[in-house]
């Protein structure tokens, strides 16, 4: 059978040298059809829409195209350009219509405005460079093929309890020299995809990249009165578009070919069994406040994008400058197309949410009880086992953890178990909250019947100090970002051990050390989903700075030379996260219920302290101590070793009794923070036999894991 | 856009000179496709070829899907170091075969007679 060819694929209008045809209004955005590319964009509010075409980085658009009355569909201009050179092209819109701050609309006709659906984004093509500030279009939408040969790959769908997560900066991880990938893959997705042996070794399975939408990085870049310096958004918390990947993170910029670089990295990420979870960022965008730059959004429809209050200003609950209007129908489902498009053009497995609590706003900024966004990707097709991880808070006030409208879906950053673990690290006596996250914080979840993956348990992130700045620093020294250190969270729970910054102390730097391996350990034994920090493993210091969005430098790129010098942090990280791998009673699917109903002769969690089956819940405790049945794994589906974990967080030594175990098991040291490397811990399978099997000392600040089989 | 086709035996060699982007893929698609016959071995030598854009990364890999779904072998030689390197990243090497030389891409080809 032959077919016929479609009677729709031919011009019937022409503009110039043009050729036309009325396009379709959906998809939004710039897509290839038989003979052309079909141009769609919305605007509830213009009175005309003009497409402009660029030659790929020419200073002047070669032609403006009106598009005609007739072309326009309810609130949608769409037409079929045909013959258009796309891989050489850029485009752009210009909108006219009212222009009226009070009511909202800011309709300028001069302005060339970006696609918010552009798949690829010009103008910013290889990192650092200095654009050209007199450039008439800035972001400029551009073209790709969607059609990537993923061969078998899809998300790798990992059950939450079982993702490690390791949190990095695309930039960060590869761009110092001592990562030692080519020259020209430092700093890039390609970079990253050179490291997957590291992750491997180290044994991650999921890994959360700070934005890589495309971002501006010399927005609000200014110069450090004190060093010269250039200081950027280097974080990149500051979408351009929510659709292209950032150019500047690609080896192949500056080809245009960043989509695909990105997707290759998946591809192999996901042949090497590690996950890729984008950190996304809704709030808001890159055209600030009324003082921004007009980019995209606000030129198009203003009032539809953006919360404003009654007199045409912008909500800044966000804290940069304005607020994304997300429970708008319109932008409900420009969010929702953006992430079913990660989803299903580049496999991605999650999304981790910033600021999420401003996604469950109305357009005036109540709180809903039921944000439809939040129902719609919570029970969205294709985002269906997708992991969706909210930053349960905003700079607005709102502070969710524990109430984030979760439908059964959600994951939240808990920012409780990180400041609970912190103060208890350093010494402060809170037995009974540290219970509490240990067991993947049922206070928080239970009660609504949320799973202990719920949890992403964390002691550091990228906000806030590494986890050696945690143990080498009582205070931000955060200077060097040009806003005399009044930027950055005061309330860092931390503790310098003795001395503030660097030291040759070797009293102090072995606590320190200390104290990292015991974070780790905590971490590593607590119900939820851990989340590492990029470069703790090997002891990063961003030397003290809490916040540093700006810095293009050492302070920001990881330095792998760390590697020799701290090679225990890195061995004892290692085998905590093996440890928590080859134990499923670590990684629970539903929380403890405090009793034996597997007739092991063993609740499935047990407290204890210096006393077996004693623990000291006083309210100046700091001895704490757990065991876990292996039998209750899982709700008793598995057979696992039991677990025995020890924290003496006290300056002195404390003796330990330990809970006896049946007949013909025995404990065994898997680590002990208090015992010099090698001997703090061992390969998980191969821990020797404790000497003596009824108690064990625990030294000053230390943590003892033992295993019983 | 040169195109120099030239059989080696029972090898198809196929080479291109310059470069290969949007304005030169259709009619390097256009040559270079229907050589992809059943069982065929094809010889792409690529040593005169300085640019490929993305355009040109997928008409090489339409080839290969032609002539692998033909029960066919392709082989790459002479990619400078450059192409190498954006195909290596943007995941379009993982599909080749390839030779440093002409010769040696032969050599390739001839095994899988054996």
């Amino acid at each position: 059978m032959t077919i016929t060819e479609r009677i729709d694929i031919h011009p019937t209008h022409k503009y110039s040298n043009f050729k036309l045809r009325r396009g379709k209004p959906f998809p939004f955005g710039a897509t290839l059809v038989p003979g052309g590319v079909n141009f769609s964009i919305f605007s509830s509010h213009a009175t005309s829409c003009t497409l402009v075409l660029f030659k790929k980085h020419a200073e002047q658009p070669m032609v403006e195209i009106p598009f005609p009355e007739e072309f326009r569909i309810g609130n949608v201009y769409c037409m079929v350009v045909f013959d258009l050179d796309y891989e050489n092209l850029e485009y752009g819109y210009r909108m006219d219509g009212p222009n009226d701050f009070a009511s909202g609309q800011w309709f300028d006709r001069t302005k060339i405005l970006s696609d918010p659906y552009a798949k690829n984004m010009g103008g910013r093509d290889v990192w650092g460079v200095m654009p050209d500030w007199n450039n008439i279009y800035q972001h400029r939408s551009r073209i790709i093929f969607d059609d990537f040969d993923w061969e078998d790959d899809r998300p790798l769908e990992i059950e939450p309890e079982d993702q490690i997560i390791y949190e990095m900066h695309v930039r960060s991880f590869t761009r110092d020299v001592s990562s030692g990938v080519p020259a020209k893959h430092q700093g890039t997705f390609a970079g990253i995809r050179d490291k997957i042996p590291y992750l491997k070794e180290l044994g991650v399975n999921a890994i959360e990249l700070m934005p890589v939408f495309e971002f501006d990085e010399f927005e609000n870049s200014r110069t450090n009165p004190e060093t010269g310096e250039m200081l950027l958004n280097y974080w990149g918390y500051s979408t351009v578009d929510f659709f292209a990947p950032k150019a500047g993170y690609a080896a192949t910029g500056k080809l245009g070919m960043q989509a695909d670089e990105l997707k290759a990295l998946v591809k192999e990420l996901h042949k090497n069994g590690i996950e890729i979870i984008l950190d996304v960022v809704f709030n808001h965008t890159a055209e600030g406040n009324e003082q921004g730059p007009t980019i995209s959004f606000r030129g198009i429809d203003n009032k539809t994008y953006y919360m404003l209050t009654p007199e045409g200003y912008y909500f800044n609950f966000s804290g940069c400058g304005n607020t994304l209007n997300c429970n708008n129908p319109i932008v409900r489902n420009l969010v929702l197309d953006c992430l079913r498009y990660w989803a299903e053009e580049y496999h991605i497995d999650g999304f981790r949410f910033d600021l999420a609590s401003i996604l469950g706003r109305d357009p005036l900024g109540y709180p809903l009880s039921n944000p439809p966004l939040l129902e719609s990707l919570a029970f969205d097709p294709i985002l269906a086992k997708c992991k969706l991880i909210a930053e349960a808070w905003d700079a607005g006030g709102l502070y969710q953890v524990g109430s984030f409208p979760a439908y059964g879906r959600w994951a939240e950053w808990n920012g409780k178990y990180r400041d609970t673990l912190r103060k208890f690290i350093k010494g402060d006596a809170t037995v009974g909250e540290m219970a509490q996250r240990l067991q993947g914080s049922p206070d928080l979840y239970a009660w609504e019947g949320r799973a202990p993956a719920t949890s992403i348990n964390f002691i550091t992130a990228h906000d806030g100090f590494t986890l050696m700045d945690l143990v080498s620093y009582n205070q931000k020294h955060n200077q060097a970002n040009g806003e005399n250190n009044n930027d950055g969270d005061n309330s860092n729970e931390s503790w310098n051990c003795g001395w503030e910054g660097e030291t040759d102390d070797p009293e102090i730097n072995a606590l320190r050390r200390r104290q990292i391996k015991n974070a780790i350990a905590m971490l590593m034994v607590s119900q939820g989903v851990p989340m590492i920090l990029m470069g703790d493993e090997l002891g990063r210091t961003k030397q003290g700075n809490n916040n540093t969005y700006c810095h293009d430098n050492q302070l920001n790129w990881l330095d792998w030379q760390l590697f020799d010098t701290n090679l225990d942090l890195f061995r004892f990280f290692k085998h905590c996260i093996a440890f928590r791998r080859a134990h499923p009673v670590l990684r629970n699917r539903q929380h403890f219920q405090n009793k034996d109903y597997v007739g092991s002769g063993y609740a499935d969690i047990t407290w204890h302290g210096t006393q077996a089956w004693q623990a000291d819940w006083s309210s100046d405790s700091r001895t704490l101590a757990f065991m876990l049945c292996g039998k209750h794994a899982r709700q008793g589906t598995y057979t696992d070793n039991y677990i025995y974990v020890a924290m003496n967080v006290h300056w002195q030594a404390n003796w330990f009794e330990l809970p006896s175990l049946a007949t013909g098991m025995n404990w065994h040291v898997f680590a002990n923070t208090g015992a010099t490397s090698p001997e703090d811990i061992w390969q998980p399978g191969t821990e020797p036999q404790l000497e003596n099997q009824t108690g064990i000392l625990l030294g000053d600040r230390s943590v003892v894991i033992l295993v019983g089989k | 856009m040169e195109i120099n086709l030239k059989k080696l035996q029972e090898i198809q060699v196929i080479e291109l000179i310059g470069d290969v982007d949007a304005s030169t893929a259709p009619q390097v698609q256009h040559e270079i496709l229907p050589l992809a016959q059943p069982n065929s071995k094809l010889l792409l030598d690529m040593s005169q070829v300085p640019y490929m854009s993305s355009a040109g990364l997928r008409v090489l890999l339409s080839l290969y899907r032609q002539a692998t779904a033909k029960d066919g072998k392709l082989v790459l030689v002479g990619l400078s170091e450059d192409l190498q390197d954006t195909m290596s990243v943007t995941g379009f090497l993982d599909f080749f075969a390839t030779g440093e030389t002409l010769e040696a891409g032969l050599a390739q080809l001839k095994e899988t007679v054996a």
